[in-house]
Parts: structure tokens; sequence; C-alpha cells
């Protein structure tokens, strides 16, 4: 080996030979230093490249964990006539802005400057505008109530024209049922909810007696293409509470009326234009200021006046399934000051909550987390509105100013909460742990717990070692110990040879061999489990009862080979009798039987099919290490036990194992690093259905295939994406802490060694 | 080492204490016990690593034999009789309570019934290729010499009798001699399916990417602000090589047109063993014969030939048929890639690391980092693989070099150069490794020897220590090629697909096309085997494709294994 002398003797000796005059030596010398710097820059050029692995990985996670941040692009005072405001709303690409008020008049406005782009009022008439509702955010659709009773639809469209290659944004008004208002009640419209589902339109309104007005109105096309509209006769009907919100759900199953002052829910069950049923009325606990639908309309988030603001969605009760109206999580705002407004994004489940001291705080649903908070103004905020993209929201506060705030929030989704903990997602009747990255729906709730995926794969991992640990380490200290040196010779290298055999040859035997032949087998595994490590004992002592000649014609250190018959005659004695065992004690079929009397249910691609596919895959890797280890005791250790008349197996446990154990754990080590990485086995021998039991007969997916799976659909940059960098780098971590400190262990031991 | 499993210690306990040594307890006393069971535990693991190696092999090669047809009535009990002409693929004894889960109307009295998976082919007719049989119920077999099996271009294999051949429309043999007809006809057809491919492939194909990169040439002027109007001659020109690549397109394909017509002219009629009768055109079989009339050498012809085929031919049917020469030949491109890369810096870091780093604490480190690199999963790599070389640089490429391609990627997507580099960093550990214990066993003496004859440090390195340790690197490269070579899960990321429209290397400059997609013999497998539609009928080609994947790893590992002892013993005597 080189020492640290060496470089120096050869750096100093050129230079002592070479003088001026000799004319070859000066080239040599050049190419010296040149041989130095190239082998410099490629080495750690290489070592960087690796290195940059880490960073990389590191690099594309760090966003998840970065907080919101929002900026202010400009502050003015609301555009347009001089009247309440009803509606605000910000297009898509965050230039322009538009506002509603009560004189009936639509202005869009520049975003960036405030300027009023243009105004448009709506055609009403003599009729005087009440309210105005949304009916499809991702439309644009709205709907108008107006003082006789009736109801105007119309859609505010943003043309995106590029003339000289520059985006130019056209605002307008549309009315996509005709600008004639539809007649729907009698006095004039409060409140008002409307929805649209298919072809059938819905209209919910409170009028200022207190009662509700619901009709329906559907469109119907024959077979000639012709349309008709049909509408129901209206319903009137006084609600259980007083009606001052109304949130209809968008597929016009459940209606919510809210009572302010009580705070309290009315949970209204829907049937077309049948008189809604009553399903339960909830206390909110103390009254309620604002009400608002969560995108993907499933969610309400309610603020109170206490301070708290919190989250309900519908979902059932145990075994019957009765619904109910639950409160799911409640969310942390500022101590006793009165939630004034609520924002709700319009693809996500985040929203933005506004107090009447001026402060504006982003949420996000699922996670539970608060992502910003800012003090906005020095009074209270009165609307909260953020762009389709969440990347504009309008604060407007209670005097009419408008703040324009650039949001970004790219990865709310991911908090502690939510990658680890139960969590209780919409359409769930209660908290659990769940990895649903994507769906056929961009409504969609993503549910990204790792909880089950580590579950998964500590659970691969650990049936694989539960295999693997017996058959490598008795190996291992059988070989190493007693096998006679020509035998080894032979057994060490083909041993070695499977580690080198891929593993998805290995996964894919597991997955179309193995998982069908224990399915049809499992008794004669277990028969095999069962008996083959009672039988080698016995069969140990009836060979020590056996004629001297015939013992003496196996020479020492061959006993594994007398073994193989054994085994294997063992083995097929097992799964022979299995047939008839299991046509006996299990009516024929296992599986059936074990599903009705234990309650155990069998998937094919189990727990068990992994565990021996993975098992197979690490023996090699700890054998190996592991009889390096234990062969390297120094022999005099040894052969000094065996003089003082201990047995061989004496001088094992008490001299060689104590000796040689840190390496047999360091490669127990590197073995579990290698099942928790492994990839291909999990992904051909399992369903990859992300379970949380540590059942034998049940699947698993595991972070690797998760990785394999979902990487190539996931779209660069988004949560999922840097969610799937998390798991890589998890792994990552993992497994070069438990090899850096196996590599140190062993490392030790072999200085131990060399002192001994 | 030291004595076996506890028999001798046991007589000399006899003679000096004279204790019982006869019983169960002294026997288990001894610790002998546990030793068997460690020896159990070797040899299971022993028997292990050889039935993998066999089950392989033994599923995978009868693929290629083939298998006697067995003419039957089926006549299960309660159910429509019928008349098969199949091969025999597995048997397995199967209890009488699964059977009757399954629906079938079995004697519970009789515990254990034998099952037979057949092979009754004719898809286009009955459905599916496999049927589960009862052997019991399956009777009045046979094995006639006549029955013939046709491999088929679709459908899979077609079982039947012939019955007459036809050309061009009339019958040119039937019955005893319509076989010695069919035979040099199949052979002319085959001919005529040969040339077919090889316009379609090599002409056509090389005339599509020349007409690719005159598109791509002409929106290459266009960027850079070109308009017919300004620059008529630029082209002008790509419009006249345009209009000869269409004539030359024309050309060939009256030219395919006609051979396609003669392809057409021949047909079997064939009858089904259930007696229905079926016109096969002769362009759609690919091979045809009779295995019961067979000898052991015919057999071992047909063997010869379906292996070569195996290994030389393009996949057919959704990759269930044919060959797997893209897959070998996307493998094979892709580790040779690799090694190029790989080889230079590995030795780099190896030489920095051992002869210019300073042997301090930090290099320890920076040594024990590296060995535990080659413990990260390897789909780590393959994310990075694809997030950085992919997404970053690839991207970068795409807009500085190939901007007239886009808004299609040429770079910026998965391919055979980004498969290459990633599993270069993944196997980077490995050649690193082996390296630098190359260099550690090369004796100072030899070195500073080298150095008082007045050498310098480089050409000690170039001249004297890297010869010495190039078996070392040998080893590396090789062990970096086996690892390679079987990797799978990165590679799902960085370029590989289950059917490449073209290879890595063509006729077309600049011949080697980084950019492509590529198959991969470990992907084939994982493919074929879960997501193949006709999982069943594909199987053993799976097991075959899995058996050349192991060969070739296990001859690459013992390779390297005898290098390393070869050069054990070389320093052995240099060390004396």
């Amino acid at each position: 080996m080189s020492t640290a002398q060496t470089p120096a003797t050869a750096a100093e000796l050129p230079r002592a030979i070479t003088s001026k005059r000799a004319v070859g030596l000066q080239s040599r010398y050049i190419k010296d230093r040149l041989a130095r710097y190239v082998v410099l820059v490629g080495g750690l050029g290489v070592i960087g490249a690796l290195l940059l692995i880490f960073v990389y990985l590191a690099q594309e996670v760090a966003p998840l964990f970065q907080g919101a941040h929002v900026e202010k692009r400009k502050t003015f005072a609301l555009p347009g006539a001089a009247g309440r405001t009803l509606y605000l709303s910000a297009e898509e690409q965050g230039e322009i802005g538009m506002r509603a008020a009560d004189d009936g008049g639509v202005t869009f406005f520049d975003l960036n400057t405030g300027d009023v782009r243009a105004t448009q009022m709506l055609p009403l008439g003599e009729r005087k505008l009440l309210s105005v509702a949304s009916l499809s955010s991702e439309r644009g659709m709205l709907a108008a109530g107006l003082d006789d009773g009736s109801v105007l639809v119309f859609s505010h469209e943003y043309k995106v024209t590029y003339p000289d290659d520059k985006r130019l944004i056209t605002p307008g008004l549309g009315y996509p049922r005709g600008p004639t208002p539809m007649a729907f009640a009698s006095g004039p419209i409060t409140e008002l909810a409307v929805r649209e589902e298919g072809d059938t339109l819905m209209l919910v309104g409170a009028d200022a007696t207190g009662t509700l007005n619901l009709k329906v109105f559907a469109k119907q096309t024959d077979l000639f293409g012709e349309t008709t509209f049909t509408e129901s006769p209206a319903l009137r009907f006084t609600p259980d509470v007083k009606p001052d919100v109304l949130l209809l759900e968008p597929t016009l199953h459940w209606l919510y009326v809210i009572d302010r002052a009580a705070g309290k829910i009315a949970f209204y069950e829907l049937d077309g234009a049948e008189k809604p049923e009553l399903v339960e009325v909830k206390q909110a606990g103390a009254s309620i200021t604002s009400a608002r639908y969560l995108a993907g309309g499933i969610s309400i988030v309610l603020a109170q006046a206490d301070g708290k603001v919190t989250q309900w969605f519908p979902a059932r009760h145990g075994e019957e399934g009765t619904w109910y109206l639950a409160r799911v999580r409640e969310f942390s705002v500022h101590e006793g000051s009165k939630v004034t407004a609520i924002g709700p994004e319009q693809r996500r489940r985040g929203f933005a909550v506004g107090d009447e001291s001026g402060h504006v705080s982003l949420y996000y649903a699922t996670s539970g987390n608060r992502v910003y908070d800012e003090k906005m103004f020095d009074q209270a905020i009165e609307r909260i509105v953020f762009n389709p993209r969440a990347r504009v929201m309008l604060v407007q506060a209670v005097d009419g100013t408008l703040r324009v705030n650039e949001v970004h929030n790219e990865h709310p989704e991911v908090s502690f909460s939510s990658l680890w903990q139960k969590t209780w997602y919409e359409s769930y009747d209660e908290p659990a742990y769940l990895y649903q990255s994507s769906s056929a729906s961009s409504d969609f709730e993503p549910k990204f717990s790792l909880t089950p995926l580590m579950v998964g794969t500590l659970k691969g991992a650990f049936y694989a070692m539960i295999f693997a640990i017996p058959i490598a380490v008795l190996g291992a200290i059988f070989t190493a110990n007693f096998m006679s040196p020509e035998m080894r010779q032979i057994v060490k290298p083909s041993v070695e040879v499977l580690a080198a055999l891929p593993s998805v040859i290995l996964g894919f035997l597991a997955g179309l061999w193995l998982a069908p032949f224990v399915e049809t087998n499992l008794p004669g595994v277990f028969l095999t489990l069962l008996f083959l490590p009672v039988s080698i004992p016995l069969f140990g002592y009836l060979w020590s009862r056996m004629p001297r000649a015939l013992r003496l014609r196996v020479p020492a250190g061959w006993e594994a080979a007398l073994l193989i018959p054994v085994i294997a005659f063992v083995v097929w004695a097992c799964f022979a009798a299995a047939k008839p065992v299991e046509a006996l004690a299990f009516g024929g079929n296992m599986q059936t039987w074990m599903d009705h009397t234990l309650g155990i249910g069998y998937i094919q691609r189990n727990s068990l099919v992994v565990g021996i596919a993975m098992g197979i895959a690490v023996i090699p890797v700890i054998f190996s290490i592991a009889e390096d280890a234990i062969f390297s005791v120094p022999k005099h250790l040894s052969l000094g036990s065996l003089a003082l008349g201990a047995t061989p197996w004496q001088t094992l446990i008490g001299v060689v194992l104590p000796t040689a154990s840190p390496g047999i754990f360091s490669a127990i080590m590197i073995g579990l690093g290698r099942a928790v990485g492994e990839t291909m086995i999990v992904l051909m021998a399992t369903g990859n259905t992300a379970v949380m039991d540590f059942g034998l007969f049940s699947g698993m997916r595991t972070l690797a295939a998760n990785v394999a799976v979902e990487m190539p659909e996931s779209e660069v940059g988004s949560t999922h994406f840097r969610l799937l960098f998390l798991a890589g780098l998890t792994l990552f971590l993992f497994t070069f802490v438990l090899n850096t400190f196996a590599e140190t262990v062993r490392s030790r031991l072999r200085r131990k060694y060399s002192s001994l | 080492m030291t004595t076996s499993s506890g028999q001798p210690s046991a007589s000399t306990s006899r003679s000096l204490v004279g204790r019982d040594t006869e019983s169960v307890r002294a026997y288990v006393s001894s610790g002998a016990p546990y030793v068997w069971l460690t020896a159990a535990a070797i040899s299971v693991a022993f028997i292990i690593t050889l039935a993998l190696l066999v089950l392989t092999a033994a599923r995978g090669l009868p693929h290629f034999w083939p298998a006697d047809l067995v003419e039957a009535r089926y006549a299960p009990v309660g159910d429509e009789e019928v008349t098969v002409l199949a091969e025999i693929r597995s048997t397995e004894e199967v209890t009488s309570g699964r059977l009757k889960n399954a629906g079938l109307k079995v004697d519970e009295a009789q515990p254990l019934y034998e099952r037979l998976l057949i092979k009754v082919a004719n898809r286009d007719l009955l459905g599916a290729d496999f049927r589960p049989v009862l052997s019991d119920w399956l009777v009045d077999r046979s094995y006639p010499e006549d029955a013939v099996v046709l491999e088929r271009m679709e459908w899979g294999n077609f079982h039947g009798f012939l019955h007459e051949v036809k050309s061009a429309g009339s019958v040119v043999g039937s019955g005893a001699q319509a076989w010695s007809k069919y035979e040099p006809l199949q052979d002319r057809a085959n001919q005529l399916r040969r040339e077919i491919e090889e316009i379609e492939k090599r002409d056509i194909g090389a005339i599509n990417y020349r007409l690719e990169q005159l598109r791509l040439d002409e929106r290459r002027l266009q960027i850079d602000g070109k308009t017919p109007a300004t620059h008529p001659a630029a082209f002008a020109k790509i419009e006249e090589r345009r209009t000869v690549e269409h004539a030359e397109y024309e050309q060939l394909r009256v030219e395919l047109d006609t051979i396609r017509k003669e392809l057409e002219r021949d047909a079997l009629l064939m009858k089904t063993v259930d007696g229905r009768d079926v016109e096969i055109p002769l362009s759609h079989v690919v091979r045809g014969y009779r295995p019961n009339a067979m000898n052991v050498f015919d057999k071992l012809r047909y063997f010869g030939a379906k292996v070569w085929e195996f290994v030389s031919d393009d996949p057919r049917e959704a990759n269930t048929e044919g060959g797997i020469f893209p897959a070998i030949f996307g493998t094979v491109m892709m580790v040779m890639i690799m090694s190029v890369v790989v080889m230079p810096f590995g030795v780099l870091a190896a030489l920095y690391l051992r002869e210019y780093a300073k042997q301090g604490a930090v290099t320890q480190v920076v040594r024990i980092a590296v060995n535990n690199l080659a413990g990260v999963p390897s789909i780590v790599y393959g994310m990075f693989g694809l997030g950085f070389f992919v997404y970053f640089v690839g991207t970068s490429i795409d807009k500085a070099l190939y901007a007239e391609a886009l808004p299609s990627p040429t770079f910026g997507t998965p391919g055979i150069l980004w498969s290459s580099l990633t599993l270069a960093l993944l196997t980077l550990p490995v050649v690193i490794v082996a390296t630098e214990e190359g260099l550690a066993r090369i004796p100072r003496s030899i070195r500073e020897a080298s150095l008082a004859l007045g050498a310098t440090k480089a050409e000690t390195l170039w001249r004297v220590v890297l010869p010495m340790a190039s078996p070392a690197m040998m080893t590396g490269l090789i062990l970096a090629i086996a690892r390679a070579a079987g990797e799978v899960a990165p590679l799902m990321l960085v370029g590989v697909v289950k059917l490449a429209p073209s290879l890595p290397l063509d006729g077309n400059a600049p011949f080697l096309h980084l950019e492509r997609k590529f198959m991969h013999l470990g992907f084939h497998i994982y493919d074929v085997g879960f997501q193949s539609p006709n999982v069943e009928a594909a199987r053993p080609l799976v097991y075959a494709t899995a058996f050349l994947l192991v060969l070739v790893i296990i001859a690459l590992n013992l390779t390297a294994i005898g290098i390393r002892n070869r050069l054990r013993e070389r320093y052995k005597a240099l060390e004396n």
C-alpha cells in the first residue's frame, strides 16, 4: 500500500533531476503535472457527482417544507360605482379583476394598476340586484337574485388573444340561459344558492320572511336534437333555522341552512324538487360569521365569533350507515379575534381567513396547516378572493380598499400530520392512514400519508429478514467454522453467484411461479417450516448411531453435503403429505378454511411470498459478510478453547461468536438496507396495495415500489413529484446511514482482529 | 478447520470421563444438533441457488422443444364433451375440495385429482389457447402422426390437420402428398416475407428518417427567421430533395405491392380436430411442423432453429412470440455506453483516492461514503437520473441544440444515453472499490523502484502501476456490467420501453442515436411477464428470457471471479 510519503518523493524527484538544459525532461515534467491535474479534476469530479445525488434529491424535496409567502402587488380603492359590492373575483392569469355592485353594474379592472378596463350593466330593466351567488367557479357562471324574485344567470368570460405575440385578455359578460331573468320566487331574494348538475339547475333562495324557495330547471334534448326546458313548480317551506346563509352541494344532494346569530347549521338531504328532508341540526358553539364551501364541494368551512374556524362534511355512522354532519377539524386562529371573511381556493382544499383586526392567514384543510399569516389592514377584512390558479389573492377591507397579493403557496398539502398521522379525508367516515396520490377527477383530495408506505417497506423487510437471517447466519457459521476447505471453495462462490442474480428474475419467479405455487401448496409450506428444523437434528442423532464404518465414509466438514439429499427428501415428503393433510384437516382448501375459521383473508401475492423472494435476495449479502467476519476470527483463539477441552459447539458459542458478533451484526444491517430498498421483487411479487397491517397473507406497497410505479406519471414540480423525491431521499438516507454504521463497526472489528 | 460435528469430541469425552455418550441427552448436550442445523442452513442456501437455476432452465428451454400433440376426447361430468388436439403443458395434484370450489362436479370420495394444463391453440376459433382439464376425464388419447402445428403471425399457433394445399386458387396437393407440397411453398413465403421486411425496415425506414431530417432543416431555417421569400434557394433545395425522397418511396411501394401479391398466392386448407375447415393464407404462417412425426434429430433441428429465432428475431404479437433480439441489442448497447463512461471516471477517482489524495481522515470518510453508495437502492439513482439528467440537462440541451424539434423533446425525454449515465453512476462505486483494491495490492517496492530509476510519478502510474492493476480494473468493470445488465428499476424511469420502433444503432447518419429509447432484457421480463395481455402464452418465453439473462450474468460473474483468483496468484509470486 502506498503511504503519504510516496507522492512527496514523486513530486520532488523530477525537480531535482531537471536542469533547464535537459530538453526531454521538461516535457516529461509538464506531462507529470498534467496527469496530476487530470486525476485531481477527474477524481474530485466523480466524488462531486456522487455527492450531487444527495444535493439534488434534497433540493427537490426542500420546497415541500418551505412555507408560503405573499407579496403585495398593489393597494387601491375598489373601482367602479360607489355601492355595495356583491361579488368579487379575479381571472385565471391574475391580470383582471371583476366586481359586481348592487347597482347592477359589473366592472372589470386591471389588477396591476386598479384602472377600470370595462364596465357593463346587467340587463335588469327596472329590477334591483340584491344578491349574487356563484354557480360554477370553473366556468365563471354566476346567478343574480333580484328584487322581484327572479334570477338572472350570467357569466364573466375572458378571451385570450395574442396580437403581436403579446397576451391580451378581453373581458366580457355572457348569458348562458338568455338575458331575461327566470321567474323563481314571489318576493325579493336576499340569499341565494345555485348549482347546476348535468342538465339540472337548482335554485334555493331565502326571502325576507325567512321562507325558503326551491326550484329545479331541467333541460331535455330529444331524439331530433330539440331542446326543451322544463321547470318544477316552486316549492316554499320554512326551514328549521333562520336562513342567513345557504350552501348547496354541487351534485344537489345536500343543503346547509345556517343561522348566523344562533350558530346553528341545519343539514338537509335533497331529492330533486321534493321537499328537503332534515337530517339534523348542529350547534357550532358560537355565532357564525361566515360559511363557505371548499373546492371539490364536499367540505364546508365555518368561521365563528369565538375565533374558531371549523371544517364539516357529511359522514356516516357505524354499521347502519346513517348520515350525519361531522365536525372534522378545527384550525387555530388568532385567539379571541372575530373571523370576518373566508376565501376558499378554487382548485385545492386551501382557504384564507381574515379577521376583524386585519390579519389574513392561509390554511390548508387536509393538513390542518396554517401556512401563512400577515396583518394586512388596520381594519376588519370583508372579503377574500383567489383567482382559479390561487396565485393572486384579493383582500378587501370594510372601507372598500382592495389589496392585490401575489401568493406563492406551492405545497400546502404537506405537513407532519398529513404525512405521518391519521387524517380524516373527505367522503371517509373516520380518520385513516391513506395513500392515494391521484385519481380521475381533478377535484380529488390527494391523500399523502407516507405511513402505509413506510409500514409496507418495514413489513417486507421484516419478513425477508425473518427468512434470511437464520439461513444466512447459520450457514455462515457452518461454512466458516466447520466446513472443509475444499467444500468451502465450491459453496462460497456459488452462494455469491446468487447475489448477482438480478432482482427482476427473483421477482418474476416469485410473482409468477412461487405465488401460485404457495397458494395451491400452502399446507406444504407450513409443514416444511415445521418439520425441516426438527428433522435435521433427528437425522443427526440417527447418524451418530450408524455403524462407525459408514460414518467414517463422510469426511469431517462435509456434513452439509450429506444433508442435501436429506433436506430434499424432507421437503418432498412434506409437500407430498400436504395434499392429503389439506383434504383431511382443512376440507380440501386451506385458504377457505382460514377465512371461515380464523377470519384471515388470503391474497395470492402476499408477505409470505415477498419474504421468501426478498429473503433469497438478501441471503448472499448477509452470508458473505458474516462468513468473512467469522472466518477471520484469529485461529489461536478457537484452537486454545478446543485445547482446553471445549466441544466445537462450546468453542463457537463461547469464543468465536462473541468475537465475530459485531461483524454478523453489520452483515444483518447491510442486508436490511438491501431489503428496504429492493424495488423489482416487491413490485412483481405483491399487489402493491398500500395496506396498514402486518399480516402474513396480505400484500403491501413499499416506498421504492411506489416510486417506480408513480414517478413516470408524476407532473414535474408538483407536490406529488416532490413527495416521491422525499420517499427517495428517505430511502437514500436510511440505507446510507445503515451502511455507514455497519461499515464503521466492521472496520473497528478488523482493527481488533489485527491487534489480537 | 477444526474438527467436525461433535463425534470426535464425544468419543474423547468417553475415554476421559467415562460418561454415557449414547443417549439423546448426551447428543443434545454435545451441541451436535445445533451444528447439524447450521449445516442444514448452508445446504438450504445451496439448494435454493441450484433450484433457481434449474427452475428457470426447466421452464424456459421446453419452449423451444416441439411437444407432441395428443388427440383426445374431453368428457367432463355434467358438461359438454369436446374433442381436443393439444399439447400438455403441465400437471399438478389438486384436492377435490379446491376443484369443487372452482365449480367442477368431481367425486368427493376421491381426495386428489390430477389437473393438466393443455394448450389447444386456435385462439381465433376457441377464444383461449390454454385450458385446464382433469386427467381422468381426458379419454381415448392418441398421437396422430399427421397432426400439424402452424405458427402464425397472429392469433398464436394453429393445431389441426393439413387437408389441401392451394396455389393461386387451385389445389396443388391434397391428402397424403399435401405435406411434401407444403414445405417448399413455406420456404418461398418466408423468403418473400424477408424481402418485404428488408424493404420496409431498411429502405423505407431510411426514407422516413431523411424526410424527418428535411422537416427539421426547414424548421431550423424558419427559426432563424428565414422565409421562402428571403432565402428561396435554401427552401427550394429542401423541396427538391423531398421530391426525390417521395419518388423513391413511390417506387419502393410499387415493389412492395408486387411482392405482397406474390406472397398472397398460396394458402392451406386445414381441418381442425372438431371438424371445421379453415383456410389459412401462407402469408400468415411462419412455420409448420408435425411434432408426432418428428424423430429426435428433427426435434433437435427444430430446437436449434427456435433458439436462433429467439435470439435473432424481432418480437411478434405484443412481445409474446418471436425473438428478443432488440432487447438483447438494447441491453448490450446500454452496457457498452455505460462502460465507456464508468471506466475512465472510476479509475480516475480510484487513482485520486489511492495515489494523490492525502491519506487522512477526510479521504477515509470519502472512501467509506463511496463504498456505501453501492448500497443505496437503485431506484434512487433512477429518480436522480430522471430529475437531473432528463428533466434538467436534457431539457437544457434541447433548448440549446434541438430547438427545431420542439415541442417534441429530443434529449429532454428518457433515452439510452440517460440510462447509460444513470447506471454509470450506479456502478461507479463498484469500479472505484475494485480498482482501489488492485492499486493497494501493488507492493510499494515496485513503485519505489520505478521512481528511483528516474521516472516521474505519471510515468510510474502509466507504465508500471496501471498495467499491474489492470486485472483488478477489469474485475471491477465486469462486476459493474453484471450489475448493470440485471438492473431494471432505475431504467423504468430513464429510458426503457416495452417496444422500441427502432434500434439505437442503425444505418442512418449519425448511426448512433443516443436519444432513442430502447428495449432491455430485464424490463422485457417484467413487462411481458406482468403487463402482457396473454400472460399464460407468454410465460415460457419469459422464462427463456430470464434463463438467458441469468446465463449472461453468471458468466460475467464467474469471469470476474476467475480474473480475481488469477490476480491473487500473480501477486503472491511478486511478493516473494
